[in-house]
């Protein structure tokens, strides 16, 4: 049985913000339900009590001195951008004009 | 092939010649770009070449050192650096359309520590998309053919940078290694490759692609220059929160050490479910890898068998953990403040155009370690999925730390094929994630881990892997250098010769 259905995967690909065509939607699905099927054999592992590891090498309050730093200049990290006008990044509207 | 011009030599060679004026850094950094210039035609190692921007750090050392200046232990080699690391004004995309044409306004603190080491920056090496890959097919650009044979793979996703020190366009480069991707490529090209301790250096300037597993680490033809290296750009780094307050651990004197081919009193542990079953590796690559563990027998180590049960379930747990962070990472590439916009046509709205542009910028393995990731952190599934990988970590680790209470290295094959002819595994991306089932351990734990070429299976290098403890760095690069005692020539130096244009 099929671990992921292609509407799930069109789910998660506009989730993930991924404008994603039907062709790759068909090879998507069923790549990733051999990839989560060899996922599921991690359930056989008994993992009570286990506390997770989120890093391999466990640091606990890493503190440093709150001394300001020079940044990076703004023509420089402007100079990146797709698109920028009046010393920002210009971007499309963000709210629908009838909203 | 081994010879006597300038890029046959070692970079510690190279670099006493540079200091004692016995050569110039200029000739010998010209001599590589014009190797780049001479080959790359044929081998695609390279994204980017900065013939200028080398040929200048190397004038500046001649002229220090005609001036008697002290200079570091490698000032003067030239390197070529992974296009997954930022150089300041030095095109950077990390192999992705995402990214065409961004041009860094920083450097990342390895590439300023290169800098500060005065060591000229031939250029970006190609790589698979976000680092993301075991064969650098993935590349958003073009292949990049293994020097040995170009029908075939350079490994991933460092394959740009194995194949550049191969085909010695490069005496030394930078990789980064987040499942296999420095030793992996070292082992398929016959070049030595080395993925430090997590946290044994920075992160700060590595485009993400998992945090917790990144390592940044060199890439050599052999392990003393790798860790000449390893010393240049390792060591704590304030603008990493992650990485570790200690001493670096004395690499290069282990690489002296273990050239001398006597290792009696290591214990050097083989882990028995690496030979079990489906995780079994090709014969050849068994015969080589066996061959070289009687040459380490020879040197006097004792091999005791480890038991490491929960290595049968790295795999999936990398591609939980890896992916999970990866599609978070991943997420800063939405058109705005770097690389590509699509669809940016005063008819779409800012979230329609970040769909376009992430549509168009990312290649297809990132597109499904993005889905992938996005589904095992999504509500529902995080517990069974992500939050069981991250149980599964604690046992992987606790598995190794078992392991080092009775043995000073583990060793294994360093990949289970070698180098695959270009398309074998692009149509499966379950049978390309293979490459990684002896690498992915370590960086589940965060230990050192280091490939070194062992001998040839099918005229193809074969590499052998050293794993260490956490922060006993030393140990791996003192092994792999007492096994090189043993190869009358480099394996490395070995290499068929690249006909050039």
């Amino acid at each position: 049985m099929s671990t992921i259905s292609r509407e799930e995967v069109a789910h998660l690909a506009r989730l993930a913000r991924l404008e994603v065509t039907d062709v790759e939607l068909d090879a998507f699905a069923g790549q990733l339900d051999v990839i989560l099927q060899s996922m599921k054999t991690l359930a056989e592992v008994d993992t009570d009590g286990v506390q997770p590891t989120s890093h391999a090498v466990p640091l606990v309050n890493v503190f440093r001195e709150d001394q300001p730093q020079p940044s990076l200049p703004r023509d420089a990290v402007l100079a990146g951008g797709p698109d920028t006008a009046e010393d920002r990044f210009r971007v499309p509207r963000i709210l629908d004009e009838e909203a | 092939m081994t010879g006597h011009r300038a890029i046959d030599q070692t970079a510690a060679h190279m670099a006493d010649a540079i200091r004692t004026g016995r050569a110039t850094s200029y000739a010998i950094t010209e001599a590589h770009l014009d190797r780049i210039d001479a080959i790359d035609g044929a081998i695609g190692a390279f994204l980017h070449v900065d013939r200028e921007g080398a040929l200048a750090t190397a004038r500046e050392v001649d002229e220090a050192i005609a001036r008697g200046e002290e200079l570091g232990p490698l000032a003067g080699v030239p390197i070529a650096i992974k296009d997954v690391v930022v150089t300041k004004g030095l095109p950077t995309t990390a192999a992705s359309k995402i990214l065409e044409g961004w041009i860094p306004p920083y450097d990342a603190t390895i590439v300023e520590r290169i800098k500060a080491a005065k060591m000229p920056i031939l250029g970006k090496t190609n790589m698979d998309e976000f680092a993301m890959g075991s064969s650098t097919e993935y590349s958003a650009f073009h292949k990049t053919r293994n020097p040995w044979d170009t029908g075939r793979i350079p490994g991933g996703s460092g394959g740009g940078s194995a194949a550049a020190v191969a085909a010695k366009m490069a005496p030394l480069a930078i990789g980064t290694d987040t499942g296999g991707s420095i030793r992996q490529p070292g082992a398929v090209t016959g070049t030595f490759g080395a993925k430090p301790t997590y946290g044994g250096n920075s992160r700060y300037g590595l485009i993400a692609f998992s945090s917790s597993l990144d390592t940044p680490g060199p890439v050599a033809r052999n392990a003393l220059d790798a860790a000449l290296l390893h010393e240049v750009i390792s060591g704590y780094d304030p603008r990493d929160s992650t990485s570790i307050d200690a001493p670096v651990p004395p690499v290069v004197e282990a690489a002296r050490l273990g050239a001398t081919g006597d290792l009696s009193g290591v214990k050097l542990g083989v882990v028995k479910e690496f030979k079990e079953g489906a995780d079994a590796a090709e014969p050849g690559v068994v015969a080589a890898y066996e061959a070289g563990v009687e040459q380490l027998v020879k040197l006097g180590a004792e091999i005791v068998e480890v038991s490491c049960p929960s290595f049968t379930y790295a795999l999936p747990t990398y591609y939980l953990i890896a992916p999970s962070e990866a599609s978070s990472n991943l997420a800063r590439y939405d058109g705005v403040r770097y690389g590509l916009r699509a669809g940016d046509d005063g008819k779409h709205s800012l979230e329609e155009v970040m769909s376009l542009t992430r549509e168009a910028g990312f290649g297809p393995e990132v597109k499904r370690r993005i889905i992938l990731g996005t589904y095992a952190l999504s509500a529902g599934y995080v517990d069974a999925f992500y939050g069981k990988a991250q149980k599964v970590r604690t046992l992987i680790k606790q598995d190794f730390e078992k392991a080092f209470a009775q043995v000073d290295a583990i060793i294994s094959p360093t990949t289970p094929f070698i180098a695959f002819e270009f398309g074998a595994r692009t149509g499966d991306p379950y049978q390309m994630y293979l490459a990684d089932l002896y690498t992915i351990p370590t960086n589940m734990y965060g230990g050192p881990g280091v490939s070194v070429p062992v001998g040839l299976s099918e005229g193809m290098p074969v590499g052998l892997q050293v794993m260490g403890p956490v922060l006993g760095d030393d140990i791996t690069y003192r092994v792999a250098a007492a096994l090189e005692s043993t190869q009358d020539v480099l394996l490395a130096d070995t290499a068929p010769e690249i006909e050039g244009k």
